[in-house]
């Protein structure tokens, strides 16, 4: 839409042909120049540079929908209006269904507390027939650190839905449709994105995982902000590849250690004393999530992995629809499954904090490659 | 040379211009007998043409100060159309309080806050707030929901909805126990129906949008609110030419402060936020920089303290510093859970 040429707005022929001579040819050129700029560049009066305006900005401005005939559109068209359920019953609850369509959710957490387990098991669930509880359809998996283990994805398939992969060519069929992208490069991961939005819907894609978005950053040698900067259209270009296609994109994301660069507030908050309050508790989680701020905001949902003595928690952090609760979970045969279906409410900057307390894996603070 | 306006005869006027009275406030101040003496006709004559005069100044008595600038308006008028200003309730008795009442017409609203502190939780509710009908003391407006990264979630409106009328009805009950008929026929698709959603997918589509309101609310006057979910999203990714983004933003505050105060509408947009680097130290900043943090008329932030989430008034013309805490509750906006004052009725 932003790009829609001026030539194919239906403009007084004067004024078309004035913005053609002028080289504005697209909607973007023509509404990012001022109105006097506009007067001046084209050399016509404020009266028809407002009208060309708002016309332009009619033609491009999307329209609308009210929120009730966008409800009834999901429920009508979307399976379980607009989620999928993670099989987790907990989890599903908190989230209304299950993990949204249209929007990016994050899985952040430590080494080895096993975002990728749950990325496999939700690989699989979403190419199982609806009456398993599936999506029925291809799923994209790019695995950016070769982490994918299709022995492992047959293995959770074997333990879990035993009825259809004890059938080998059933097992084909569903592990046929995940197919898995290794891009060794922020570039040639970029070329995949842009070939996946093209072929998306003829091909049946239903789920989208990206494992994982930090790792592909690290390995360009940018620091800080420059790397906000490198993300910044991809997190664009897969939110609205996300929103067009209205399939659940999953992105994992990885934790580094929390350095002088991150701020956490405000400088109302450093002049009075009642900053102090939320300070000490602060500090206290020393690993924050990798990937900056903007990606914080860019995602809908984050689900927060982490252990706690011994235990390992799944966190809803952000959520528009589910309030911060954590679920005890642990890893089987079968694939990741809740401990118990009653999550525990979190309070305050426990809900943003990243434990890795008692984790058997080792932590290493030289995590440095990924920051 | 408003003596031309005036129904009086030819000769009159001419007699009025040669002596030099071209304007009526001219006339104000000059009695019958002494006009009658410089235009040399008789004293009724010359106190009709006063009464014509006073006539046409009469209508024109609450712009008295427009005949010194053209558009302008008294600070005390501006006095009286300010306190019949409505305000649109957050749902939170202590967030009202610091802000006056609650989000003010006519005046652009920014809030901004870390993810997950609740921004698009307080859109919504404010998106479905204005539609609380006048009897509630509402403004029973419609919204516009402009959603530029997607966060909009259809459930969570529906169940904020569903909150806010079984609040009406206990509202309801407490004050009109004999009133049977006072039961609320309101329905949580109603107040559904009544959001007007758009979906932004780059920032020429914001551009586009805010140009294309100026013509939407003049077929939709019944819009109160403007909601931008997020302002930022679009402002962060594309832009290279840093002095074109601000220009952009500007020129997009003006419009929206415009549309403000010609519908008599309040627009809420909700920023993300971005670390700073001031003096020694980084510290959270609202993003977008430094000039357009001067562009909106009241900026609130949103902030975690301990465990309690706060919103704490940046600037404003007219409401002091203050914070107040608030909760995000399955309900929708409620205040603090740990405030120990009685919920105030609406």
């Amino acid at each position: 839409m932003a790009n829609k040429l001026i030539s194919e707005i239906p403009l007084p022929k004067s004024i078309a042909n004035v913005f053609s001579a002028r080289n504005i040819s697209t909607a973007k050129d023509a509404l990012t120049l001022t109105e006097f700029e506009l007067m001046e560049l084209l050399d016509v009066g404020l009266t028809e540079v407002r009208s060309a305006l708002s016309q332009i900005s009619e033609i491009v401005a999307p329209p609308y929908q009210t929120a009730l005939s966008l409800m009834e559109q999901r429920f009508q068209n979307e399976h379980l209006g607009g989620h999928f359920p993670t099989g987790l019953k907990g989890l599903d609850a908190a989230l209304c269904g299950g993990i949204p369509f249209g929007v990016l959710t994050e899985l952040i957490g430590p080494a080895g507390i096993g975002k990728t387990q749950f990325c496999l098991k939700l690989s699989l669930l979403a190419s199982l027939p609806t009456n398993y509880g599936g999506l029925d359809g291809r799923v994209i998996y790019i695995d950016v650190e070769s982490k994918f283990s299709s022995r492992r994805l047959l293995e959770i398939g074997l333990r879990s839905f035993p009825e259809i992969f004890q059938m080998k060519e059933m097992a084909q069929e569903m592990a046929g449709r995940i197919l898995v992208l290794r891009p060794t490069s922020l570039a040639e991961f970029t070329q995949s994105l842009e070939q996946i939005k093209v072929s998306l819907l003829q091909k049946q894609v239903k789920m989208l995982v990206i494992d994982s978005m930090a790792a592909l950053v690290s390995g360009e040698h940018e620091q800080g902000a420059r790397r906000q900067q490198t993300l910044s259209w991809h997190i664009s270009f897969i939110k609205s590849l996300a929103e067009f296609s209205r399939i659940p994109v999953v992105v994992t994301n990885q934790v580094r250690s929390r350095n002088h660069e991150d701020a956490s507030r405000y400088s109302f908050q450093v002049q009075s004393r009642d900053g102090a309050i939320g300070t000490t508790m602060q500090y206290d989680s020393h690993l924050v999530a990798a990937l900056g701020i903007q990606w914080a905001h860019a995602v809908t949902t984050r689900l927060v992995l982490e252990a706690k003595s011994g235990e390992r928690f799944i966190k809803v952090a952000k959520s528009p629809i589910s309030p911060p609760l954590a679920f005890p979970f642990h890893i089987t045969s079968s694939g990741i499954s809740l401990l118990s279906d009653d999550g525990k409410e979190v309070m305050g900057p426990e809900i943003n904090a990243i434990h890795c307390q008692g984790h058997n894996e080792i932590i290493n603070f030289g995590m440095e490659g990924l920051h | 040379m408003e003596i031309w306006r005036l129904p009086i005869s030819a000769s009159q006027r001419g007699k009025l211009i040669s002596a030099g009275y071209t304007s009526l406030s001219s006339l104000s101040s000059i009695s019958s007998s002494d006009l009658a003496r410089e235009l040399n006709v008789s004293e009724s004559e010359a106190m009709n043409i006063l009464k014509v005069a006073s006539h046409s100044r009469g209508s024109e008595t609450s712009n008295a100060s427009c005949s010194i600038v053209e558009g302008a308006q008294s600070a005390w008028d501006m006095l009286h159309d300010e306190e019949s200003l409505m305000h649109i309730t957050t749902s939170s008795a202590d967030l009202d309080n610091i802000l006056g009442g609650g989000i003010h017409c006519k005046e652009v609203t920014e809030i901004g806050g870390v993810p997950g502190i609740g921004k698009t939780q307080l859109g919504i509710q404010i998106a479905v707030n204005v539609q609380i009908p006048n009897d509630f003391g509402g403004l029973g407006g419609n919204s516009i929901y402009i959603d530029t990264e997607g966060s909009f979630m259809v459930e969570r409106a529906f169940q904020i909805a569903e909150a806010c009328i079984e609040d009406m009805s206990e509202y309801n009950r407490f004050l009109r126990k004999d009133f049977q008929e006072c039961k609320i026929k309101m329905q949580p698709q109603d107040i559904l129906e009544n959001i007007f959603y758009f979906r932004i997918c780059s920032y020429t589509e914001q551009i586009a949008l805010i140009n294309y309101l100026d013509k939407f609310l003049s077929e939709n006057k019944d819009v109160k609110v403007i909601v931008v979910d997020s302002v930022t999203f679009h402002f962060r990714q594309d832009f290279d030419d840093m002095a074109l983004r601000t220009r952009v933003l500007s020129g997009m505050a003006l419009k929206l402060m415009n549309l403000a105060k010609r519908f008599s509408l309040a627009v809420v947009l909700l920023n993300q936020v971005t670390t700073k680097h001031t003096e020694a130290s980084f510290q959270l900043a609202l993003a977008l920089g430094d000039s357009w943090s001067h562009t909106c008329t009241n900026r609130i932030v949103l902030y975690w303290n301990g465990n309690e989430r706060y919103a704490y008034i940046d600037k404003s013309p007219s409401l002091r510093s203050a914070s107040a805490a608030y909760s995000v509750t399955a309900r929708g906006i409620r205040n603090s859970s740990s405030s120990c004052k009685r919920i105030k009725m609406m």
